[in-house]
């Protein structure tokens, strides 16, 4: 296998789309080509960075709003997500 | 036949990811907070036709893709640029890779990758055209195979992998450029 189509198959084998033989021809041109393992760190570590640094918090009130919005029934919902600070939320029955 | 009584159950471990993956559509707070909250309530009166057993995540990426689509996209008269510049096989790999000599001591490229705030790696996601953006969010950030982003986004599987290939190129690219505008980069990557 030459180094561009490693390329274009390691994509597709981060993504878990690769067959069987197919994944063990890529793993064995990583295990022989030390330019394309160093690539294969780089897209590794560059798809968790993507994937870790575009997470947000939805904000209490918007949850609150969404509840609200479904009505009854839905009770559960402003709660069962609740991170440790939940100081925007209305305080419950304190015996 | 699903049981609405369970939605709230079922849906509210995504309420976050999908309230982060309206921020990337929508670029704007406001927008995403109203887009988040119609896919819910959409999702809510559908509930009744959602199969139990089936991909629940899925499910809802594809109310909140719609939706984006049908209600938000809309109500913006711009066009949206479909195509972007990427003749160039550019990668923040390949650019600092190719950089030879005085290289001893040079800044791995991962740990440059490691220093970028969040900021600056949602606002490249951000600035790619809204199909790459798509695909690429479905796909890196939130873990859809082809098939299930091929089914969100209601085009062929080849049109997500070409999508995701030239998507993610562009926002390596667009990452560093974002990283070199705010000095981001180790002496000797910044040109």
């Amino acid at each position: 296998m030459d180094c561009d189509k490693a390329v274009v198959r390691m994509h597709h084998y981060l993504d878990g789309e690769l067959t069987v033989w197919r994944r063990w021809t890529i793993t064995r041109h990583l295990n022989r080509c030390p330019p394309c393992a160093e690539g294969y760190v780089y897209e590794v570590e560059f798809r968790q960075i993507v994937a870790s640094r575009c997470r947000d918090q939805m904000p209490p009130e918007v949850r609150q709003r969404i509840v609200e919005a479904l009505g009854c029934g839905f009770d559960g919902m402003s709660t069962a997500n609740e991170g440790p600070s939940s100081a925007t939320t209305p305080p419950y029955d304190e015996h | 036949m699903a049981d609405q009584a369970r939605f709230a159950e079922l849906a509210t471990p995504y309420m976050d990811p999908l309230y982060s993956a309206a921020l990337r559509m929508t670029r704007n707070p406001a927008d995403a907070e109203d887009l988040v909250q119609e896919t819910f309530l959409r999702a809510y009166r559908g509930f009744g036709g959602f199969k139990d057993g089936t991909n629940l995540k899925a499910w809802l990426y594809k109310i909140l893709t719609n939706t984006f689509i049908n209600t938000y996209r809309a109500k913006k008269r711009r066009p949206e640029e479909t195509e972007f510049d990427d003749v160039e096989d550019y990668a923040l790999y390949g650019r600092m890779g190719g950089l030879e000599a005085a290289e001893a001591e040079r800044t791995p490229e991962t740990e440059v990758l490691e220093s970028m705030p969040d900021e600056v790696v949602k606002e490249a996601l951000e600035s790619l055209p809204e199909q790459f953006r798509m695909a690429v969010l479905l796909a890196d950030v939130e873990g859809f195979s082809y098939k299930e982003i091929a089914d969100i986004m209601d085009v062929p599987i080849g049109t997500v992998m070409s999508r995701l290939h030239r998507g993610r190129k562009a926002l390596q690219r667009r990452l560093w450029d974002f990283a070199r505008d705010r000095g981001l980069l180790p002496a000797g990557h910044g040109a």
